[in-house]
């Protein structure tokens, strides 16, 4: 029999939980070449912002043992750049498009959210509070729990489908920040963005990126991640989304028994354009080896006696 | 331009110096199309210092024996581990990726400057160009004779015009230094060149000079190679753009500050 890999992310009914991250997947036709967007859980696309931005100058990235540092500082068109050149061209994916909420006041996020509750295709957000490449706002928001739960509050109030926030690594506590934010009417949460990180150049004395500190993320971060999804799950109702050095089904499968509905794969797309239907395929074989045929019992599934 | 992933066999990996080698790559498909100036992601396996894929460029494509070669220079641990590579390993390519240089039209005269490794798309291009109807000249800057690669194979498209540091072979300096930049013998009708960023804008702004048109190919650091990380960056006159899809070739008068 084949095993179900549905899964449900609030009104969301997805494929399967296998989605790409913000950032990560461009808007998806830099990938078309490699395979189907439709086989996808669902696409997060770049953090999209009130203006149009340069983002940071360059160097934006290092390469760290397995992983890297990026300081891009969410360069994108803007929202109605967003709307008017990229909408158009993937609104009939076949899977979920998830725009990524970015901004540097609550303003700034209320203008993106109310302009993309409008798109009859896009069916959720994912609010962006731990970007640690911005100047201002950011991951400020997302570093404690009054600015948490105000931005998320705000939006609430403008944008009526799904709404998922995605949590900062960089905390003490991050069942606090997501018990905060379930509160302010988030309906999910993503768990993780990067880690803040740095690199030096010890020949030039220098750093290497331009803004010095970055942020980290590949298989580097994978333990950490799991961790704080596993600590978050059990925190909160609302669905966890578990991200953060995914590289295989393996690793995907490992997010869901700590309590994750669903993952998000990222810089793994950069080593293999083809992983996300590898992984997707490396699950359903995982289940029949296991018997497993509805995916929601491995959720949460994790053996701790 | 479709994209693929395919796995190639080193069919030969020659060094050419210490610090260079050739590998000649064959895929278990037949090439797909692949134009001057394009370039490879290149998976590097068995190297626990290489997390991301290494931008390559293709150094020659020969679609009657469906090989491509890579012109590498040893820099860390990705391209040292390719260095160790031996005939019948495997090899993992995102390809062809970015955009190609401008073929010009038959008749004309092109100018093609190469500085070290920077000479790796230089022969693919030069083949290119020949077959074209377009004449053309190599002028590659070496650090000391043992440094001037492959001579032969530029000479089998026209003219090798040679620069070395110690002036033992070719003229003494750098490529800029060399005669052929005089007014009186300067006669072509293209520029196109590849290197250390600081050698390009010399070469460039020698071009604008003679009222020619130039190209450069960049090698910005880069994740991903199809346009999704936007960590390749360069500041253009519109804007921040990807060197791996909007280039890695560029028109330096669209380049911020590139010819001041
Ligand atoms: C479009 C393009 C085409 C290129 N073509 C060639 C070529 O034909 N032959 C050749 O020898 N080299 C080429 N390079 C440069 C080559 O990619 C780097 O030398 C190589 O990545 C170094 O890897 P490493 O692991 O040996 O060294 P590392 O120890 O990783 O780095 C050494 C230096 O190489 C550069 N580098 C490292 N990682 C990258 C990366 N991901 N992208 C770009 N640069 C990097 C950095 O400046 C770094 O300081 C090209 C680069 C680009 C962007
Ligand atoms: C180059 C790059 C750009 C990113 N841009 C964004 C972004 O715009 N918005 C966002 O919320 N996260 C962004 N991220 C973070 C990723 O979505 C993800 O949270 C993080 O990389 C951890 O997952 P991974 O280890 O699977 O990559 C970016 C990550 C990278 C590597
Ligand atoms: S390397 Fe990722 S956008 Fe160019």
């Amino acid at each position: 029999m084949k095993p179900s890999l549905e899964v449900n992310i609030h009104n969301l009914v997805l494929k399967n939980p296998v989605m790409t991250a913000s950032g990560t997947f461009g808007y998806g036709p830099e990938f078309e070449d490699f395979f189907d967007p439709s086989v996808l859980g669902g696409i997060f696309v770049k953090g999209t912002t009130g203006k149009l931005r340069q983002g940071n100058p360059y160097p934006r990235m290092a390469e760290t043992p397995m992983g890297m540092l990026n300081a891009v500082g969410l360069q994108n068109k803007g929202v109605d750049g967003f709307i008017s050149d990229i909408y158009p061209k993937i609104k009939h994916y076949g899977t979920h498009l998830i725009v990524n909420v970015s901004g540097s006041t609550v303003e700034e996020y209320i203008e993106v959210a109310e302009k993309i509750n409008a798109l009859e295709h896009i069916p959720a957000i994912e609010l962006n509070i731990s970007c640690p490449n911005v100047k201002e706002g950011g991951m400020a928001f997302g570093t404690s729990c009054p600015s948490a739960a105000a931005v998320t509050r705000a939006v609430r109030e403008v944008y009526h489908k799904t709404m998922i926030v995605k949590l900062s690594p960089n905390v003490t506590n991050i069942a606090e920040i997501a018990q905060v934010v379930e509160g302010a009417g988030a309906d999910a949460v993503s768990v993780v963005n990067t880690l803040l990180g740095m690199a030096i150049n010890a020949e030039t004395r220098r750093p290497v990126l331009s803004t010095v500190t970055g942020g980290l993320s590949g298989p580097a971060i994978k333990p950490v991640a799991l961790r704080m999804v596993w600590q978050t799950a059990k925190a909160v109702k609302i669905p966890v989304i578990g991200l953060g050095g995914i590289m295989t089904a393996t690793d995907a499968i490992e997010f869901l028994l700590a309590g994750a509905t669903a993952v998000q794969v990222g810089t793994a797309n950069f080593i293999d354009p083809t992983v996300c239907p590898k992984i997707i395929a490396g699950i359903e074989s995982y289940m029949i080896r296991h018997e497993t045929e509805d995916i929601k019992s491995l959720i949460n599934g994790l053996i701790t006696v | 331009m479709k994209k693929f992933i395919h796995d190639f066999h080193i069919i030969e990996n020659k060094d050419l110096n210490p610090g260079h080698f050739v590998l000649t790559l064959k895929p278990e498909v037949n090439l797909p199309p692949i134009f001057p100036g394009q370039f490879a992601e290149v998976r590097i396996d068995g190297s626990t210092g290489t997390f991301l894929r290494r931008p390559l460029s293709f150094h020659d494509v020969d679609y009657d024996a469906n090989t491509i070669t890579l012109l590498v220079q040893r820099k860390g641990d990705g391209t040292n581990r390719l260095a160790v590579m031996k005939p019948g390993d495997t090899i993992n390519m995102v390809y062809p990726l970015g955009n190609s240089f401008h073929i010009g039209s038959s008749g004309e005269r092109a100018l093609l400057v190469g500085g070290g490794c920077g000479v790796a798309p230089l022969l693919y291009l030069g083949k290119i160009l020949a077959k074209n109807g377009i004449r053309v000249t190599t002028l590659m800057g070496a650090r000391s004779e043992e440094y001037i690669m492959e001579p032969e194979r530029y000479k089998g498209h026209g003219e090798l015009l040679l620069t070395t540091e110690d002036g033992k072979a070719g003229t003494k300096g750098y490529v800029i230094h060399h005669e052929v930049w005089r007014e009186r013998n300067f006669s072509f009708d293209r520029v196109y060149t590849c290197g250390p960023d600081p050698m390009m804008k010399a070469v460039a702004r020698l071009a604008v000079r003679h009222q020619v048109p130039c190209e450069v190919s960049l090698e910005q650091t880069m994740a991903c190679g199809v346009g999704a990380c936007l960590c390749c960056v360069i500041e253009t006159n519109e804007g921040n753009k990807c060197t791996c899809t909007d280039g890695p070739v560029f028109d330096p008068n669209d380049l911020k500050n590139w010819l001041e």
